[in-house]
């Protein structure tokens, strides 16, 4: 394998994305000879921190600085991007909002092959990159072959890679502002409308309880209520709980809700797909709660009770109130 | 009239000679009435066509029934006893009322034979008893208020106040009258002649006794003065009575005459136009007012707004916002508005979005509660389907039923699941040691077609039903079998949610499946399936519920029932609303819960042709309704109210509601329900399966 | 404004059991339904009620083979006013990049001013629309949950970002968007508007009509390509707890404990 390859970095507040030392894990697969050189498009005190702080694992960082830049547009990003790439490079791009905005205009414009939502990598074979991908909704998986001959761009699951321990790098810091030079687009960013975050934060909550379609009945949403309650939780949900309007989007956790790291999480007649999980981040200790034993969420929770959650939650709330009472009159 | 009285001929009225007078008045009355009636009939000229002539015998006994009969009026005990007061009074006093006009035209209070003076009294008496009535149901309506006539402030006033002028005018009639006898009889008795007979105590006899004193010529004013009083009053009610709810009085006899015959059918989307002609229909359902046929408009026009509908609707119990009462109300006021006794009549608007909302007409689980107590036979549910025909046609349907109904066509049931699972809960292995349901798929035939349909074959719970059934019919010694993937859902629900065509489809798929299968009976433990087979299905082998043949096969004894287990369990009967109240089926299934021994059932307040609904089953399950309580819940409380702790019901949906109410009302532990098969099926007295013959003996005595 | 709506016709998940056949290198394809894939049929219902306020036609076009064509009936019972069907043996194995190709054909043949797809298809990649944005030079934005015309020459979109927010941009006609399901409620398409879509007519496009280079599309050009399907073998997974609902509640407030989650 004789490209380069890119890894594109996200960041908030001057802080790269988790996703970062994840693209790095899959360069490494793809290439384990080859260091991959992130890339970093942004502008001021924010971007030169990013920057700084993924010197401790890139070899190489290439800056990118524009105003233009400031917001993430994926259209301009494309077009600086295209200026800076050498030809028949791999562009590794997180799979997310952003990715998918990104991935495939890029791949078009440089002219190289693209392939999305990548979670595995089975390494090269000629001109092939033999990659893992899931379809169906993550139901089949399926073995794809990419012809990186003239390039690729690849977005990459996130959680997919897990980030590897290596010695700490010192990398250099190349600014390319100057070759991507100015830049307009068709699309121009306006403003973002935060989401109501209603009542509840569950974002810096400890202990969730997280119900999905398995509570069947905007009714049934009392019983999680009441074991939140009694545990001092507070109640989350999955995606379609929020698409029937039974609670609101500010208790969604997922990929395209919120982002929780709590100490507990307990998934209740919730399925397990990948977007729900991409909210659940840090080490929670998952308890799954589900009627169907060969729901996905089995693997990966750590302690999994295959009951009806209409029936089981009563009980568990009953002896976690007994629990209470014991423990108060102590 | 005594021979020798003066004739009123010569009496003059403002200057008018009285009986010219009274001839005017009646045929002003008269020309004013036909032009009322010929407005109110002009938007019925226009509606679709109804076809509503045929089995005039059947109609006839109807109106014996109902109309004559008053039958459904008792069921509200004060308010139905008051109106058969008043009705019977009503049809007493209509040959005297007509006696009376006819009098006053021919200038001669004449004489009536002896019959006429045997049917004074009563007439009297009809009269005082209708005048009793009327200041009853007055007092009624502004002392005690009932409930169900209160008018919601989204409908508009409180109507009371038109009601009681009304009964203000009835009881002015009434009282004419009997001032028009006492006069008479006065007037007599001051030319010494034996006056005419009043009976004791009714209203003519009472208003006599204050006359006594009076000057004849005080009598003769007040005799002419209550004659054109009730001349006068008569006309104004012939007149205002066709600009409200009074209107019944006239519409009843025909509303009845043409009342639907035929329980639980649906009527077809255009009459007169066969389903293979469908496709030429340019609009499908009624989407204006024009849309509807001329007898759903007659039904407006006879609403007599008792709310007796609304009281029993389960969707308007729960706070849905359909009120049956006032889906015919704001018609009737939509049709007054728009079509006008005086001016022109208006552009056709829409209905939905104008007066009905969507989730009005979605909130009906067309469970019957209002037909059946409506007194006047008022047709709700052909309307509320061809409203919904209407948004299907116009593609408005709610997101979760779009979903079912998509699957209904991908793979005909609701949940989306395979065609070729759809037998698997006859598959399950311990089911299959005790119990084989063959499919009938031409290589197995039989007699007896088990129809199972969707909800019995796919959802893990209700499997429980379909395989309680087959042991049960296997227990008959009934040679059945099912269709298993070539069934689809029965489309009964599909077709009540407007979805014409897709029922149709899902129909002719089942019949040609049913008919190939060769089957000479066929059996379902799904109610609505049950509906579906007998009414909307045609050219069919015989339908039954399993509840029948368990009532049967338990009578003749070729079924036993062992006595009752838990002697603490209080049982009681859920009437699933399309085995009773559209099928008539009460019977048998308590038949059934009687013959298992020791079992102790109540019944609740709410039971047979007042059962009250479940919520609704088929595609109803994937509506998400505005309410403030589920059905089910108010049902699992009026068991647990009756002092039952198990509800035994007949049908899959019910059970699917009544568990899942019984979890949201926190009634876990105090309340269970069970399937009328499930429940026979626990008690199936099982004949022993016979010892093993041994082995390689040669009898030793061979004819022992 | 005249719109163009790429769809797509797949096995649609709520109504088929995804399984690997027997051979174990493709799903099980006997018994499975097809329908429009979900984002594009919010798509379809979002362009027809774009054109019912500013005036205008919706066109809905899909690569493929006559078992294609069904789905452009349906949409055209649904209200589009046009269907293509774009079929030629020289498309069969395309994959991303010459989907997109073959879609540009049809745009450059046209005069569309908005272009709009589904996010993602059930068994694609989320791809098709930004790469034919990139190749018409147009525009583009994805995961577009709300559109707003601001006049003749720009739109004003929402995208839906993380944590439930929405970034709001202005965007340039003609453009791409590709649309996120639930930006609205599709209206209903009953049996009858099916059954009346059978007659209209639907024309197809093959290569040369499009003006695409054969060489540039189907399975030779293809860069991406499926190997197979498989299932991954599980791994270990949760810790099961036995007993009954009380025993399993007591030992599960035992672990939360430890894990200090009781107070």
């Amino acid at each position: 394998m004789s490209a380069r390859i890119f890894a594109y970095i996200a960041h908030k507040g001057g802080v790269a994305d988790d996703s970062a030392l994840e693209l790095m894990a899959a360069a490494k697969k793809i290439d384990p000879a080859a260091a991959a050189t992130a890339v970093v498009t942004g502008w001021g005190a924010e971007l030169d921190a990013v920057c700084e702080g993924l010197r401790a694992s890139y070899a190489e960082v290439w800056k990118i600085a524009s105003e233009s830049l400031a917001y993430p547009n994926a259209e301009l990003i494309r077009k600086a991007l295209v200026k800076v790439i050498p030809a028949g490079s791999i562009v590794l791009v997180p799979h997310n909002h952003f990715g998918i905005d990104l991935g495939p205009g890029l791949s078009v414009k440089l002219n190289a092959a693209y392939v999305s939502d990548v979670m595995g990598v089975d390494g090269v074979e000629g001109p092939y990159l033999k990659v893992v991908r899931q379809e169906f909704g993550g139901v089949v998986s399926t073995h794809v072959r990419c012809d990186v001959s003239s390039g690729a761009v690849i977005n990459v699951r996130p959680g997919a890679f897990k980030p590897i321990d290596g010695a700490p790098a010192s990398g250099t810091v190349v600014d390319k502002s100057g070759d991507a030079g100015a830049l307009s687009a068709g699309r121009r960013y306006l403003e973002t409308v935060v989401a109501e975050t209603g009542d509840v934060d569950i974002t810096k909550e400890p202990v969730l309880v997280s119900v999905g379609r398995g509570i069947q009945e905007q009714d049934n949403l009392t019983i999680a209520q009441e074991l939140a309650e009694a545990l001092g939780a507070v109640v989350s949900c999955s995606r379609p709980v929020v698409d029937a309007k039974w609670l609101p989007k500010s208790r969604q956790v997922g990929s395209s809700g919120q982002t929780v790291k709590p100490k507990i999480y307990l998934a209740c007649g919730i399925s397990g797909s990948f977007q729900h999980l991409a909210g659940l981040k840090g080490s929670p200790f998952i308890v799954a709660v589900n009627k169907n034993p060969k729901a996905p969420i089995f693997q990966v929770a750590d302690v999994g009770i295959v009951a009806d959650l209409l029936e089981f939650l009563p009980e568990l709330t009953n002896k976690v109130r007994e629990a209470k009472d014991a423990h108060a009159s102590r | 009239m005594v021979e020798g009285t003066q004739a009123y001929g010569h009496l003059m009225v403002f200057g008018i000679s009285a009986p010219i007078l009274i001839l005017i008045l009646q045929l002003l009355g008269l020309a004013c009435f036909s032009y009322i009636v010929y407005k109110r009939v002009a938007p019925l000229l226009r509606g679709q066509r109804d076809e509503r002539l045929d089995r005039p015998v059947l109609r006839v006994q109807k109106v014996a029934k109902f109309w004559l009969g008053q039958w459904k009026h008792p069921r509200y005990r004060v308010a139905g006893t008051l109106h058969l007061m008043i009705f019977a009074g009503f049809v007493i006093l209509a040959t005297r009322a007509f006696y009376l006009l006819l009098f006053g035209l021919s200038g001669d209070f004449a004489a009536p034979s002896a019959i006429g003076r045997a049917y004074d009294v009563i007439a009297d008496y009809a009269a005082t008893i209708v005048f009793l009535a009327v200041s009853a149901a007055a007092i009624r309506r502004v002392v005690f208020k009932p409930a169900r006539y209160a008018v919601p402030e989204k409908y508009g006033k409180w109507r009371s106040v038109d009601a009681i002028f009304l009964l203000a005018l009835i009881a002015l009639l009434m009282f004419s009258e009997s001032l028009f006898e006492a006069s008479r009889a006065a007037i007599q008795a001051q030319h010494g002649m034996p006056p005419e007979f009043l009976p004791l105590l009714s209203l003519p006899w009472v208003l006599l006794s204050t006359l006594g004193a009076a000057s004849l010529t005080t009598l003769w004013n007040l005799h002419l003065g209550a004659y054109l009083a009730d001349v006068l009053t008569f006309y104004f009610l012939l007149c205002y009575r066709p600009f409200g709810i009074q209107f019944h009085i006239e519409t009843s006899l025909f509303n009845v005459y043409f009342a639907k015959l035929d329980r639980g059918t649906v009527k077809p989307v255009r009459w007169g136009v066969s389903d293979e002609q469908l496709d030429q229909v340019k609009s499908f359902g009624v989407k204006t007012f024009e849309d509807f046929t001329w007898k759903h408009m007659l039904d407006f026009y006879s609403c007599a707004d008792c709310g007796r509908c609304s009281d029993n609707c389960p969707a308007n119990t729960v706070g849905r916002p359909l009120s049956p009462r006032f889906l015919t109300i704001k018609a009737r006021d939509y049709c007054f508005e728009h079509f006008p006794v005086f001016g022109s009549a208006n552009n056709s608007h829409a209905l939905i979005g104008g007066i009905y909302s969507e989730d009005e007409v979605w909130s009906c689980t067309t469970c019957g509660a209002c037909e059946e107590e409506c007194p006047l036979l008022i047709e709700y549910i052909d309307k509320i389907v061809d409203l919904r025909r209407g948004m299907v046609d116009e593609g408005n349907v709610p997101k979760s039923v779009q979903k079912a109904l998509k699957a209904l066509e991908s793979r005909g049931n609701p949940y989306g699941k395979l065609e070729k699972k759809k037998a698997e809960w006859a598959k399950d292995k311990e089911f299959q040691q005790t119990c084989d349901v063959p499919v009938l798929d031409g290589s197995h035939g039989a007699e007896t077609l088990y129809f199972v349909d969707s909800i019995t074959s796919y959802d893990d719970r209700i499997q429980a039903i379909g395989r309680a059934t087959a042991r049960i019919l296997d227990a008959t010694g009934e040679n059945f079998g099912i269709l298993g993937a070539s069934e689809k859902d029965s489309g009964h629900e599909v077709r009540r949610f407007g979805e014409e065509l897709l029922f149709q489809a899902l129909r002719d798929h089942n019949t040609e499946a049913i008919k190939a299968a060769g089957v000479s009976r066929i059996v379902t433990s799904d109610p609505h399936a049950f509906n579906a087979l007998k009414h909307d299905y045609k050219d069919l082998p015989p339908v039954e519920h399993i509840s029948q043949v368990i009532a049967r096969e338990v009578k003749r004894g070729s079924l036993r029932l062992n006595h009752v287990e838990d002697a603490q369990k209080v049982f009681t009967y859920h009437d699933p609303c399309y085995l009773g109240r559209h099928n008539q089926v009460y019977d048998d299934p308590r038949a059934v819960l009687d013959a298992i021994p020791g079992l102790r059932r109540v019944e609740m307040g709410r039971c047979r042709d007042r059962s009250f609904c479940c919520g609704g089953g088929g595609l109803m399950l994937f509506y998400e309704p505005q309410e403030n309580e589920r059905m089910g819940v108010k049902r699992v409380q009026m068991a647990a109210e009756a002092g039952a702790n198990v509800i035994v019901t007949a049908c899959p949906f019910c059970m699917v509601n009544i568990e899942d109410a019984i979890k949201v009302s926190g009634m876990e532990g105090k309340m269970t329900a069970i399937d009328l098969t499930e429940l026979v099926d626990q008690h199936l007295v099982r004949q022993e399966p016979k010892a093993a013959e041994t082995v390689n003996e040669v009898p030793t005595h061979a004819h022992a | 404004m005249e719109i163009l709506v790429c769809a797509r016709r797949v096995p649609d998940t709520s109504e088929n059991e995804i399984q690997l056949n027997g051979a174990g290198n493709d799903i099980e394809r006997d018994d499975l339904v097809y329908s429009i894939n979900e984002a594009d049929n919010y798509a379809v219902e979002e362009a027809l009620q774009i054109v019912a306020k500013s005036g205008g036609t919706v066109t809905v076009a899909t690569v493929g083979t006559d078992e294609d064509e069904e789905i452009l009936r349906r949409e055209m019972a649904m209200g589009a006013n046009q269907g293509a069907l774009l079929c030629d043996e020289a498309f069969s194995g395309s994959d991303g990049k010459g989907i997109a190709t073959i879609l540009k054909g049809l745009v450059q043949k046209g005069k569309f001013d908005l272009i709009l797809t589904g996010v993602q298809a059930e068994d694609g990649g989320a791809q098709v629309g930004g790469m034919l944005a990139a190749m018409l030079d147009y525009p583009f934005a994805s995961l577009v949950n709300s559109i707003e015309v601001l006049g003749e020459k720009k739109l004003k979109v929402g995208r839906e970002i993380e944590g439930g927010n929405k970034e709001m941009n202005e965007i340039d006609l003609p453009c791409v968007l590709s649309i996120q399901t639930g930006i609205n409620e599709p209206r209903y398409v009953g049996m009858r508007g099916i059954r009346q879509a059978q007659s209209l007519e639907i024309p197809t496009y093959g290569a040369a009509e499009l003006g695409i280079d054969s060489g540039s599309v189907g399975e030779a050009a293809a860069k991406v390509k499926r190997d197979d399907y498989f299932v991954p073998a599980l791994g270990k997974g949760a810790e099961i707890l036995q007993g009954s609902n009380e025993e399993i509640a007591d030992k599960l407030i035992e672990l939360m404990k430890a894990k200090g989650g009781l107070q």
